[in-house]
């Protein structure tokens, strides 16, 4: 099988989590989108693993015990990732990305510049939210 | 013909020597096989990030994941095609349909399921396929891979390397996933018991039935 069609196939879904994870704007669709970028990695990883472990002797499986290195840290990553989004979602009422903005800087802020105006109204919700 | 294809194998493994060999525009039945099921991955990955009903895009997830599993056989790691099936499919599509339940009712369309800077995001994404499918196309033109011969990653091969080369690295993971699981437990712990505090203060025996019940 030609190298080209596994490595293609595996930058289209990475580029397709990546445009996922910059456009969507639900903090559950992030995390399924970062699940399509991870499976795109794993695809790369088995796909070299396989052609090396034929081509140049390669004895340790490396690509393959990265892989499943990979699928049990995705699987740590969506449990962690899943009890925050609750933790915000029964915090704050929400889980719209868009809309978590307390430590954003920028035009949306009251005083974009002066860190202690900044830091106040954050501070504050912080501790309305503990 | 095929001592031929040996000898090129034997002489110069992906060089141009292998190239002629196997021809660059006669697909063989598994590259056929792999397109036909990459389209359909990749159709349901697009499909993921571009719906608006919430529950479709996970469901459209379990197409994607499955296609992938399937890749993985044809690239001869069986035993990562089933732990994907069990781990992806079966366990972090379900913890994801579950938070997708927990934290809204997610029946019908969501208008509001896209930022607003989608098509900056569109570009980016775009941009960045086209720069890496140029580099990997370009890079790897000349490159094979031998399926034939026996599986590179049958369950016996991969446990060997696991467990003679890889035992370090594998017993430290289980103490990340122990890591994790008491951290998810901790996170959701800590909300629920504020919220017991804060609900239980002010109206002492309501708070108290609902210390019971939880």
């Amino acid at each position: 099988m030609h190298l080209a069609y596994p490595a293609v196939l595996s930058v289209l879904l990475f580029c397709t989590g990546l445009y996922g994870v910059l456009a969507r704007r639900n903090a559950i669709l992030v995390l399924m989108s970062v699940e399509l970028m991870l499976n795109a990695v794993n695809l790369n990883l088995v796909a070299f693993d396989v052609w090396l472990s034929k081509a140049a002797e390669e004895t340790l499986h490396s690509g393959q015990a990265l892989t499943l290195f990979t699928i049990a840290i995705a699987a740590a990553e969506i449990g962690i990732g899943l009890a925050i989004v609750l933790a915000v979602h029964r915090n704050r009422g929400t889980s719209d990305i868009d809309k978590l903005r307390d430590t954003a800087e920028g035009p949306d802020g009251e005083d974009p510049g002066t860190g202690a105006s900044a830091t106040g109204p954050a501070a504050e919700k912080a501790e309305a939210t503990a | 013909m095929t001592s031929a294809a040996t000898l090129g194998h034997l002489a110069a493994d992906s060089t141009t020597a292998a190239a002629e060999s196997q021809g660059f525009l006669s697909p063989t039945g598994v590259e056929v096989a792999f397109l036909l099921v990459g389209l359909v991955t990749f159709g349901a990955a697009v499909v993921t990030v571009t719906t608006r009903q919430l529950v479709h895009a996970a469901l459209w997830l379990v197409v994607a994941l499955g296609g992938l599993a399937v890749e993985y056989l044809l690239l001869t790691a069986e035993f990562i095609a089933w732990v994907q099936v069990l781990i992806y499919v079966g366990a972090v599509v379900v913890l994801i349909l579950f938070g997708l339940m927990l934290t809204r009712a997610p029946i019908g369309r969501s208008p509001d399921a896209d930022s607003g800077n989608r098509w900056a995001a569109l570009t980016v994404a775009v941009a960045a396929a086209a720069a890496l499918v140029w580099v990997v196309v370009d890079a790897f033109r000349t490159t094979w891979i031998d399926l034939d011969g026996p599986a590179a990653g049958s369950t016996a091969v991969t446990g060997a390397s696991l467990f003679q080369n890889w035992v370090l690295p594998f017993e430290a993971l289980s103490v990340l996933l122990l890591a994790a699981l008491v951290g998810a437990i901790v996170l959701s712990r800590r909300a629920k018991a504020n919220h017991v505090t804060e609900a239980g203060r002010p109206t002492g025996p309501n708070g108290s039935g609902k210390d019971g019940v939880r």
